[in-house]
């Protein structure tokens, strides 16, 4: 069998872990390979190692039989592997076709050779069905074309095996389905790909064989087709996976927030990044705003959670308008917020574990006295929390929060903000990087908490969470609401439309 | 042995770690200085500073501390701020302030008595002190004003304000000094200049300590409480921390960051009280268009101590005992500019303390690795014969 990559027995440590242990991923010509893991599995690990970001401790790489050493990216990128990574390395004021070229330009007597790299790239573009706009800027183009930019940087420097990074993370579902037809196209060119996801879906859709890693090992290579969705979670996650999630109908009861024409301006742009935007959250229910990333969701929940400005409309909690109100304030009134991004605001995380689940509580009563903090109790809350919602880490509570995985500092925050006994929570992303045992558990903790009657915003890109979980659906499209959907009557492609701004329904309030 | 291992492998001790190499680094380039500037007493020379303060016997030592006193302040002024995510540079400023204001208060405030009077001037050092770092605070927290730049300027404001009022109000024209303050506003000795003497036949040398160091050992317990037990601490080092999770969490990061600068500077500022309020044998200020060198070296004395309350008096002692040990090195014909170059390579070196911290473990690491590779080999090519 002619492999054109081989990764033996790889191991890589960094201090105190070992990311990979004795790992093998073979890669035929012209497969589409997948390789499936949870977060922290080893599989951007892996994949650095192979694109000589990393050296291994042990094991050998080969390529076509031969044994190879790739000191760094360059080398990686002379040998015919090139890289799309899962946040794109672009420079946003240049054009397309600049990008496409940095690095390895062509220059006559010191000057750039435009035409001839305008050219090739054209050529490329047309042979591999990779639409794009040669000149106008990063910053101007969708996602989905600037990730077709990636993918021309790595055909223009002729490279044979192509990486994925999480590609369809930052996708909307038709975009995700034009991927999947260019990487087929790609592979029958005789280009090879890994393909990195945690998405079944995905996997079922495109891949011919996927390697599976746990927690740093591998657990096997098995051919997609006969392989079902279960037998792969169960590989990857090692027990039986619930992966629907199971909630009743919701009942929803009085109104607990509501938001009225509000409007938040960007600094920068000096545009409506929100704009005029009304929606009402009841008890008991879960309303989920979907949308692509960058539509003005951030904007959004820091002007509703005092984060952030507003230029215009009403925020009311409880009969409250709590507009202006300080973040404090709005905290003690009843709003909780899981935030999208849990190491610039969710966590101290040079604070010990105990200390950041006592964030919004360190003030009251039961933590101090007389300014002096009481820690005896401060220890023992933070006991019961981790008891509780099953906070794992090294040193127990005192364990620095930087050194725990990403899956247990959202379940700390998830945790923090549940105890607050909120009114509201506003939850943005709440299971973003997670592994498919995490999201479960956080999800089963936002149906509890929505049938204890509590009131959740829900914010979030993933089409699969917005199905399963809410039981209404705004969604978000450059800072405007411009659909309020049932969930059990539309479908992903329905909404994947709405999100993209196709198509847009009439008399949205 | 599992004792020493236990100690060895504690956090505590890879900090320490960390600054004691630097300083060891410290003192062999100094070491090297001294070989250039005169290498026939260049060992004799190293040490005496090594001897630090115990060269001049009970004098000495009672001079390392009276002269750490002003350090462990303008550290602990340092150190507070950094904690909590801000870098004061405006020592200086802040110090001499204080310092000026509590001669203002010991000169012209007459009819109070002895405790009183002394306690008096050095709250009045520590506000006016405050109200030094009390503008930088508010500049970066309403304005985003850089705290090093403002603090900077602060600095000049100060010291030429400071000569201003001097020769205006405190002159004495004589030795271009300020004058005398009132005895009632002199710090006590209580003893301690009993006790760190050096007699020379009959006659007692004693040095210039007073309750001072006692004081200023006092608010670093005072500011290590502060720090590690209060809400007000756990507010302050999360917002130094992370600023955008503090206010995520409720907390008045703009208002804390104006409170921290603002004791920040009270604490140099009563640094400058607890050195000048020293009676006719202690300091004096004096009318020169030089930036106060005790807030300077509080950076140093700071990122020796790790920030912490408790280590910065021992680093600001150990500074004090160097730069004690230096004033010595004269009998060694060496310049006194040869002198302050040591303590300052020395200085810089503890800047490194960070780095060597982390790089220490690394080295162990490397070198584990090192010799688990030969014995690998070895035991390969043993099996190949």
């Amino acid at each position: 069998m002619e492999y054109v990559i081989e990764m033996l027995n790889i191991r890589k440590e960094f201090p105190g872990i070992v990311a990979n242990d004795d790992v093998n991923l073979q890669l035929k010509k012209g497969e589409i390979h997948a390789l499936l893991g949870e977060n922290g599995a080893g599989k951007s690990t892996l994949m650095s190692v192979l694109f000589g970001m990393y050296q291994p401790e042990k094991g050998i790489i080969k390529k076509n039989g031969m044994e190879i050493k790739i000191k760094d990216p360059k080398e990686a990128n002379k040998l015919g592997i090139g890289m799309v990574h899962q946040h794109f390395k672009l420079v946003e004021n240049f054009t397309a076709l600049q990008n496409i070229i940095l690095g390895v330009e062509d220059t006559k007597n010191g000057f750039l050779k435009m035409e001839d790299a305008r050219k090739r790239v054209i050529e490329l573009s047309k042979k591999y069905g990779l639409m794009i706009k040669p000149d106008e800027n990063i910053e101007d183009i969708t996602v989905g074309m600037q990730q077709r930019v990636e993918i021309l940087k790595m055909l223009y420097r002729e490279n044979e095996i192509l990486i994925f990074d999480e590609p369809t993370a930052v996708l909307t579902p038709q975009e995700i389905e034009e991927l999947m037809s260019i990487m087929k196209k790609l592979v029958k060119e005789g280009k090879s790909i890994l393909f990195i996801t945690h998405k079944l879906n995905e996997i079922k859709a495109v891949a011919d064989r996927c390697t599976v890693l746990r927690k740093g090992k591998g657990i096997g290579t098995v051919d997609v087709k006969p392989t079902t969705k279960e037998v792969l979670s169960e590989m990857m996650v090692g027990r039986k996976v619930d992966l629907a999630v199971n909630k009743g109908t919701a009942k929803p009861g009085k109104t607990i927030f509501e938001v009225n024409n509000l409007s938040v301006i960007s600094k920068r742009s000096k545009k409506k990044v929100v704009n005029d935007v009304s929606f009402k959250v009841k008890e008991g229910e879960i309303v989920c705003i979907a949308g692509i990333d960058g539509n003005g969701q951030s904007e959004l929940v820091y002007a509703l959670t005092g984060m952030g400005p507003y230029h215009d409309g009403k925020i009311i909690l409880n009969n409250e308008d709590v507009t202006d109100s300080s973040i404090r304030h709005r905290n003690i009134a009843g709003m909780a917020h899981i935030p999208e991004d849990r190491h610039k605001d969710g966590l101290v995380l040079d604070y010990k574990l105990s200390q950041n689940l006592v964030l919004k509580k360190y003030f009251k009563e039961d933590f101090q006295n007389r300014g002096v903090i009481n820690f005896a109790n401060v220890d023992k809350y933070a006991e019961k929390l981790t008891e509780m919602y099953d906070v794992r880490s090294g040193q127990g509570i005192t364990t620095l929060t930087r050194s725990m995985s990403g899956g247990n500092q959202q379940k700390a925050i998830v945790a923090r903000e549940i105890e607050e006994n909120p009114e509201i929570l506003i939850a943005v992303q709440p299971t973003r990087g997670l592994d498919v045992g995490a999201i479960e558990y956080i999800h089963r903790q936002l149906v509890n908490q929505r049938d204890e009657g509590r009131a959740i915003l829900l914010i979030s890109l993933e089409l699969d969470e917005v199905m399963n979980l809410s039981d209404r659906i705004l969604v978000i499209y450059e800072g405007q609401i411009v659909a309020e959907l049932d969930p059990n009557k539309t479908n992903v492609q329905e909404l994947g439309l709405y999100m993209a701004g196709s198509k847009k329904s009439e008399g949205v309030s | 042995m599992s004792l020493l291992k236990k100690i060895t492998s504690s956090e505590g001790f890879s900090k320490a770690m960390g600054s004691i190499t630097a300083i060891i680094i410290g003192l062999l380039l100094g070491l090297i200085v001294l070989i250039f500037a005169n290498p026939s007493n260049a060992f004799d020379g190293f040490i005496t500073i090594l001897a630090g303060g115990f060269t001049g016997g009970g004098r000495g030592v009672g001079q390392v501390l009276y002269f750490s006193t002003p350090l462990i302040l303008t550290g602990l002024s340092v150190g507070f701020a950094f904690r909590t995510g801000m870098f004061n540079i405006g020592g200086a400023g802040q110090f001499v302030m204080g310092a000026v204001s509590a001669i203002f208060i010991g000169v012209y405030v007459t009819s109070i008595p002895a405790p009183f009077h002394w306690i008096l001037a050095l709250i009045v050092a520590g506000i006016v002190g405050g109200i030094w770092g009390f503008v930088p605070g508010m500049l970066k927290a309403l304005f985003n004003v850089h705290e090093v730049i403002s603090t900077i300027m602060m600095n000049y404001i100060g010291m030429y304000l400071c000569n201003f009022i001097v020769k205006k109000w405190l002159y004495n024209s004589l030795k271009n000094i300020s004058v005398d303050v009132e005895s009632t506003a002199v710090l006590p000795r209580a003893g301690l200049d009993k006790i760190f003497v050096t007699m020379h036949g009959n006659y007692a040398d004693a040095s210039t300590i007073n309750i001072g160091i006692i004081v200023a050992i006092g608010i670093a317990i005072f500011m290590y409480f502060v720090l590690e037990k209060t809400t007000f601490g756990y507010e302050l080092k999360a917002v130094g921390f992370n600023k955008n999770a503090s206010k995520f969490a409720g907390m008045n990061e703009k208002r804390n960051i104006m409170l921290s600068m603002t004791i920040a500077g009270a604490l140099s500022g009563i640094g400058g009280g607890l050195l000048f309020l020293s009676g006719p044998t202690g300091r004096h200020l004096q009318v020169v268009d030089v930036l106060a060198m005790e807030g300077f070296n509080g950076i140093s004395v700071a990122l020796l101590g790790l920030s912490s309350p408790i280590g910065i008096i021992f680093s600001a002692i150990f500074i004090s005992y160097l730069a004690q040990g230096g004033t010595y090195l004269q009998t060694y014909n060496y310049m006194p500019e040869a002198i302050n170059i040591i303590v300052a390579v020395i200085i810089y070196f503890s800047a490194f303390s960070l780095m060597f911290r982390q790089l220490l473990p690394k080295l162990k690491k490397r070198s584990i690795e090192r010799r688990e590779l030969k014995k690998a080999a070895s035991q390969e090519s043993g099996g190949e014969k």
